[in-house]
């Protein structure tokens, strides 16, 4: 056998450094880390829409969306959810902890058939952390993009998160912010409330043609935001929406993200509406 | 490609030179199962054409084995099970399983586990003839043109002998006296009555061919739910097809006080109610039925959007196994007929 030096391993993860971790809001972390080989760091580039796997030794490995943009390189950003065994143990670890993390993985937004047009961005809940990242990317190569419409809707006001950079967005000029919640529980709630749908009444007229909506939230939200999507007359492989899966490999070989005959981790996680009307399962 | 005739007496002999080429694997009785393992002595190998149980992908995708040790340090990759092996007896299914598992492990980038066993593995095919569930014939698998070093064809008295490749004509010159060059009429005659006489000997077809469109066809069909209603999620369909891919990753410390361990990978299966489930908790599906028709659908249809054929290569192990008769035979069978089975 040829020295193990010179086998490809894609499953070996890499250590990163965790520079500066906040509370988004309760359970929900927002992390940045950094490869500790700083030309790795500097070099690592992505689609917006792409995902890592995070490993911590002993606790085995999970997807998460990155949700910085590739226009500002050098540091990696995710929100994450304190829901399972891996993410209770990265809720443990302390600004300079390393953890391990190797990627990127998955399509990413089709950002090229984005340009030009009218950009149409609306995310549900945890929805907003992986469309974070195109947001800012439409935001940092402004002069390439249309109009930018960013709908987001939460649960209520104590779970809308990035709240104090979402609120700053609002006061540019090349940026509609539309923000909802279902039910304003605080009392000083100043934005709309009710599901994110009840935005679009707020859009002004579009050119369907010169239009791409991005699109992600829990599955209970796809059904009737493409429907409201639909109704703009927006061309249904313009409408992307990007999916999340049970996924252990990262590069279609475990089989666990698996929809029909497609694997979410090379095959999406992005899918077009389009897609997902000749896959079944998708949504 | 090339093909030679070796007389059957210098079999034996033959296998045993091989052993130059690396460690013999092969089909051996081992506690009542037959099972590809390591061949200590060439008369305990079994090439009359049974099937082995476990099919042979368990020699280039184990298991259960250690994909990388971890400590305070990192990961550190784990390729010791790599070593020179030649495997003997592999079946024309067989060998279309692994260019359909090459499909998955050795698309880019590829699985190095995969991949390093592949690579240091000789494949010295056998013919055989149709088991009581042999579907091969409907699957277009009973002979094999590539993906093989040698090939062996029983005709009793002598081997016709295919060269597939430059290993295995190195092979051949080890041992260039038992192979002979000149192919008679009669051989060919031989050749054409065994083949004949193999394809003769099917007992069971099904009608793989339109098997795409019907399974698309029947997507929402409620015949689902009966087989769903009969399955046991057990996985063994999955365990016994040659062309079941999916694993799953364990961090399983070492017992010391100290953050080391290994990370371990163990075969899935896509019939266990855990398969979809993420944290949170969210099952993606939780359905048999569904998880069926997603067995089904890679087996019958389609699987991996770049290589879009369908896996099943008609070895009929889900035939043999399934405690319920739930297999692509039943399958099919039902879909096709639009009726389920009789009790």
């Amino acid at each position: 056998m040829t020295k193990t030096q010179q086998i490809e391993n894609p499953y070996i993860p890499e250590p990163a450094r965790i520079v500066r971790h906040y509370d988004l809001v309760k359970d929900h972390r927002f992390f940045q880390v950094r490869h500790v080989d700083m030309k790795r760091a500097m070099s690592f580039t992505y689609n917006p829409g792409q995902f890592i796997m995070l490993s911590i030794p002993g606790l085995g490995e999970a997807p998460f969306s990155i949700s910085s943009t590739p226009s500002r390189p050098g540091i990696l950003e995710m929100g994450i959810r304190k829901v399972g065994k891996l993410t209770e143990a990265l809720f443990k670890k302390k600004d300079n902890d390393i953890i391990y993390i190797r990627g990127p993985y998955g399509n990413g937004f089709k950002i090229d058939q984005m340009r030009g047009k009218d950009i149409i961005i609306v995310a549900g809940g945890l929805g907003v952390i992986p469309l974070r990242s195109i947001l800012y990317y439409v935001l940092d190569n402004r002069d390439q993009f249309g109009r930018l419409f960013f709908l987001y809707g939460a649960k209520n006001p104590d779970e809308i998160l990035f709240k104090t950079e979402f609120f700053q967005l609002k006061n540019r000029v090349d940026i509609e912010c539309l923000y909802t919640v279902d039910v304003d529980t605080s009392g000083e709630w100043t934005e709309a409330v009710g599901v994110v749908t009840r935005l679009f009444e707020h859009l002004p007229e579009i050119d369907p043609s010169r239009s791409a909506a991005v699109v992600c939230g829990p599955p209970v939200m796809y059904k009737y935001v493409i429907q409201e999507l639909l109704k703009l007359k927006i061309p249904k492989n313009q409408i992307q929406m990007t999916l999340e899966r049970k996924m252990e490999c990262g590069v279609g070989k475990c089989g666990h993200c698996v929809l029909d005959h497609l694997y979410t981790c090379i095959d999406g996680p992005v899918f077009t509406y389009w897609d997902t009307l000749h896959f079944r399962e998708l949504i | 490609m090339r093909i030679l005739k070796m007389d059957s007496k210098y079999l034996k002999e033959f296998l045993e030179s091989l052993r130059m080429f690396g460690k013999l694997y092969g089909p051996i009785w081992k506690r009542d199962v037959l099972t590809h393992d390591h061949v200590e002595n060439v008369d305990d190998l079994v090439l009359d054409g049974e099937h082995t149980l476990i099919p042979v992908k368990k020699l280039f995708h184990p298991k259960r084995f250690n994909t990388m040790r971890f400590n305070e340090e990192g990961f550190t990759p784990n390729y010791s099970m790599f070593e020179k092996r030649v495997l003997i007896g592999a079946h024309p299914c067989d060998i279309h399983s692994l260019l359909r598992l090459d499909e998955v492990f050795l698309t880019d980038p590829a699985d190095p586990y995969y991949k390093g066993l592949r690579e240091n593995t000789a494949i010295i095919g056998f013919s055989c003839l149709p088991t009581e569930n042999s579907l091969c014939r409907s699957t277009g698998t009973d002979i094999v043109e590539s993906g093989f070093d040698l090939f062996f064809v029983d005709l009793e008295d002598i081997y016709l002998v295919w060269v597939g490749s430059s290993l295995g004509h190195d092979m051949i010159l080890e041992k260039e006296e038992f192979f002979d060059e000149n192919v008679t009429h009669a051989d060919i005659q031989k050749y054409i009555q065994w083949r004949e006489m193999r394809n003769d000997m099917f007992k069971k077809s099904f009608n793989f061919r339109d098997m795409p469109d019907i399974m698309e066809l029947s997507y929402n069909s409620e015949i689902w739910d009966y087989f769903a209603e009969k399955c046991l999620s057990c996985g063994s369909c999955t365990m016994v097809c040659p062309t079941c891919n999916c694993y799953t990753l364990t961090d399983v410390f070492d017992v010391t006080n100290k953050t080391e361990g290994r990370r371990e990978r163990v075969w899935d299966s896509c019939m266990f109610v855990d398969y979809s489930l993420v944290a949170g908790p969210h099952n993606f599906r939780g359905k048999r039925a569904d998880r069926l028709k997603l067995w089904y659908t890679h087996k019958l249809k389609a699987f991996g959007g770049e290589y879009g054929r369908p896996a099943c290569i008609g070895c009929g192990r889900c035939v043999d196994t399934c405690p319920v008769d739930i297999n692509v035979l039943t399958i099919a069978e039902a879909f096709t007929s639009c009726e389920v089975p009789a009790k």
